[in-house]
């Protein structure tokens, strides 16, 4: 993105004040660039590069140094995400149990390949490696949640109860206005 | 309160004594009774929360207000979580497994109320607990596991209860950090994170280096994908690895010490923070620890989904807060770490079995195992074995004990296959060497490794070329960059690997295979490349004939390659709905005899969209 453009993109006011809290918590605060970024994360959803200059600023750190380490690290991502994330289990736990099967309805259910965001913004799915839960494989996990023994069916059900919560969700707010 | 001598520990441990009796034999007669439930990230994704719900629902309608349901850990009994264990004090503890919210209650009704156990949930587990003759007779021994599943994690007193910072509270009172180098070399604890090194050599290696600051870490990345057996010790007992780290720094002279851990284990870092917020709290960890003079501080740090960041070197840049490459050995870690001083890595399997070394003797531990690798070993059994979950062995048990005796066998009607250990960087274990004591000698000797752990037991349905490609395309894709032969030649390899699997192969790629890897191995810069061609040397040795099928016949026989698959439909079942016409994407299905149709081989895709679409059974693989 172009400097001029990037002066301009404003920053949620009380996000960063949550962020600079943390970062004027912490005393080594280079070596905690990698906590700081997974702060971020959590505090903006994503790391654009807003955020990545933002912290390079604070920190007196070049902003390719951070950027550096958000491209190497997959954990990180520069993109917005859904509201949910699904993480399928790419594990050789998981891989021989037929994961590549469950993967694939998910993706067919959403309409969208691995690493994309459904059109409804409610999912991200991205494929990853073990979640250490491989005595229940196949696995997934949606946000913090732990799914096992996953099947073409219970993909589908799991879906459709975070589309009813969704759909209840905004009944509701709607009553409320 | 503060715990500052060691009398004042063995007071706490008296008090708190009748926990662990009753936990163990039931022999407290004081005690209350008690329903233990295993709250690990397995056991809460099957829903122990729910259990925890229904037995405490089911407690108070039966007027049972003075048992009280606690979580621990995981006794590693994956295949029939959730687990709970059920302790009345003067009987000796029983484990149920599969207790979903019926059984909760019915366990409540019968077991509690009536005294009598509920046969068709009764757990037999293989370690030395429980009631003689509720337990399954094999030969499972609990070292490093020794606390999981019968303390509860966020509870300090449960762990003290079980001789919890004794060892450490021994070491100071001693203070001769020689002689703990001297305990564990002589106990011949080897590393058990994947390369075997003797842990009391390293330490000796950081100790003898001069200079006051020196770093211990505790490598917790667990990244080979299929073992989680670092995650459940974290989750089951995190002070364990947090005593053994004290003691590692008093004998090394480190007084700071991190443990970098995934990010993809939340729970695990929940019960770390507040482990550690314990020990400190009781001053177990911290200034002057036990009146000694000893300062110890541990710090988490967190990983962020690189594979690459489990090799010790890379690990300690990402601890610095930079990218996580390796770079070259020597100088080693205990010579110059973190932030360029002398450190120690170990895993967290290592470190659980520091404490009962210390408080058993070198000797007692020396006594278990073979003769190049003592104690136990923790594996993660998975796959396609009917008792999926955590199993500790003395070294040098076989496979065929692993897989059959306390495993179950293999799931279905399906034959054994071949074994992995060792992730992506170890080799297959095949039926010939099912009756090979295992320990780190003897599976370097047939091709694999140990690695951390990781047993994925595989069927006849396995493709040993598939599994090559997808370990090849793992390393690959976590390859981090840095050397040209990993980066590239690892590319390559899972080029060909790919072009086989679609049916394409030629004769000449065995022959590509075979001398890429041997080159990768011996000029990648760190263990990730060194030992990426592993998977595939090894299973070009023991399964040569299935990739000579696939290159020269071009046929996959376990039908797993998809490239290779042919679908066909059956005339006589066919009605001509259309539905496979409809999804078919290259439009390559077409009518051809009244009513049924017909796949034209030479445009069809293999994506198996017409034979998911079928609901007559009409379409076949070949
Ligand atoms: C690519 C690669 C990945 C590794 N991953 C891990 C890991 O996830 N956990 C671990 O404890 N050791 C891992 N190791 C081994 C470490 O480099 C190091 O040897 C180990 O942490 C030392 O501890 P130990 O002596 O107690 O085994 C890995 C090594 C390589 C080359
Ligand atoms: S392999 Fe999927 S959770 Fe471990």
């Amino acid at each position: 993105m172009e400097r001029s453009k990037l002066a301009k993109v404003k920053l949620p006011k009380e996000k960063l004040v949550e962020l600079d809290a943390f970062i004027d918590s912490l005393e080594d605060k280079e070596g905690l660039l990698i906590h700081i970024l997974h702060k971020a994360q959590e505090i903006f959803g994503y790391l654009s590069l807003e955020v990545q200059l933002y912290i390079s600023k604070r920190l007196d750190i070049p902003a390719a140094k951070v950027f550096g380490v958000v491209s190497f690290y997959s954990y990180f991502t520069q993109e917005p995400r859904g509201k949910h994330t699904i993480s399928m289990c790419m594990g050789t736990a998981c891989f021989v149990k037929g994961s590549e099967q469950i993967l694939e309805t998910f993706c067919n259910e959403l309409g969208v390949k691995s690493g994309e965001t459904s059109k409804d913004g409610l999912f991200t799915i991205k494929d990853v490696r073990c979640i250490g839960a491989c005595g229940l494989a196949p696995v997934a996990m949606i946000d913090d949640k732990v799914y096992g023994h996953l099947t073409v069916e219970s993909v589908k059900e799991i879906l459709d109860e975070y589309r009813k919560e969704e759909q209840n969700e905004n009944q509701h707010s709607e009553s409320v206005i | 309160m503060k715990i500052s001598t060691l009398s004042q520990l063995y007071e706490a441990k008296a008090n708190n004594e009748s926990i662990y009796k009753l936990r163990e034999t039931g022999d407290a007669v004081e005690a209350k009774p008690e329903i233990l439930v295993g709250m690990a990230t397995c056991g809460i994704a099957a829903g122990a929360k729910k259990t925890i719900a229904a037995l405490e629902k089911a407690l108070k309608e039966n007027g049972l207000t003075d048992v009280k349901v606690n979580s621990v850990g995981c006794i590693g009994s994956c295949y029939c979580e959730p687990t709970i264990q059920v302790n009345i004090p003067g009987q000796a503890p029983v484990y149920y497994g599969y207790v979903d919210e019926m059984a909760a209650g019915e366990i409540v009704k019968s077991h509690l109320v009536n005294g009598v156990v509920f046969d068709s949930k009764l757990l037999k587990i293989g370690f030395e607990k429980a009631d003689k003759e509720k337990r399954d007779g094999k030969r499972q021994q609990r070292i490093a596991l020794r606390n999981c599943g019968s303390v509860d994690p966020q509870n300090i007193m449960d762990y003290i209860a079980y001789r919890g910072y004794e060892a450490l509270g021994k070491v100071l009172e001693e203070k001769d950090p020689e002689a703990v180098l001297e305990v564990i070399k002589k106990s011949g604890l080897r590393g058990r994170g994947g390369g075997g090194y003797p842990t009391g050599y390293k330490w000796h290696a950081t100790a003898i280096q001069p200079g006051k600051e020196k770093y211990i870490i505790c490598n917790a990345d667990e990244g080979d994908p299929g073992a989680f057996m670092d995650r459940s010790i974290l989750e089951g007992d995190p002070h364990s690895v947090l005593e053994a780290m004290a003691i590692g720094g008093y004998a090394t002279g480190a007084n700071k010490g991190f443990i970098y851990i995934r990010a993809e284990y939340p729970l695990a870092i929940e019960r770390l923070k507040t482990a550690m917020a314990q020990a400190e709290e009781l001053g177990l960890l911290g200034k002057n620890i036990f009146g000694s003079g000893f300062d110890f501080d541990i710090e988490l740090r967190l990983g962020a989904g690189a594979f690459v960041c489990g090799e010790e070197t890379a690990l300690i840049h990402s601890a610095e807060g930079v990218r996580g490459e390796p770079t070259k050995k020597p100088p080693f870690p205990s010579v110059a770490g973190y932030k360029g001083k002398p450190t120690t890595v170990n895993n967290v399997e290592t470190y659980a079995n520091v404490p009962p070394i210390i408080l058993n003797g070198a000797d007692w531990f020396a006594g278990i195992g073979t003769e190049k690798s003592k104690g136990t070993k923790v594996f993660a059994l998975v796959g396609k074995v009917n008792k999926v979950g955590l199993v500790e062995v003395p070294m040098g048990t076989t496979l065929r004990e692993i897989i059959y005796d306390i495993g179950g066998g293999i799931t279905g009607d399906k034959n054994f296959r071949a074994v992995q250990t060792g992730g992506p960087s170890g080799g297959v274990i095949t039926v010939e060497n099912l009756d090979t004591p295992i320990d780190y000698d003897s599976l370097k000797e047939i091709g694999s490794m140990m690695g951390s752990g990781g047993m994925i037991v595989m069927d006849e349905s396995d493709c040993m070329v598939n599994i090559a490609k997808f370990y090849l395309g793992f390393t690959q894709e976590e390859s981090c960059g840095k050397c040209t032969p990993c980066r590239i030649g690892t590319k390559r390899m899972y080029e060909i690997l790919d072009k086989i699997t679609k049916g394409e192969g030629e004769p000449e790629d065995l022959v590509k295979l075979d001398s890429l890897g041997q080159n990768i191995k011996l000029s990648a810069l760190c263990g990730l490349g060194q030992t990426a061609p592993n998977p595939v040397l090894s299973t070009m040795k023991y399964f040569k004939e299935e990739y000579e099928r696939h290159v020269f016949d071009h046929k996959c026989d376990t039908g797993s390659c998809k490239g290779m698959r042919v679908y066909r439909i059956l005339e006589d079942k066919c009605i001509g709905c259309r539905a496979c016409v409809k999804v078919c994407p290259v439009n390559c299905i077409s009518m051809v005899q009244k009513p049924a149709h017909r796949i034209d081989q030479t445009l069809c895709t293999k994506c198996g969209a017409c034979f998911a679409a079928c609901k007559y059974d009409a379409i076949v693989i070949e």
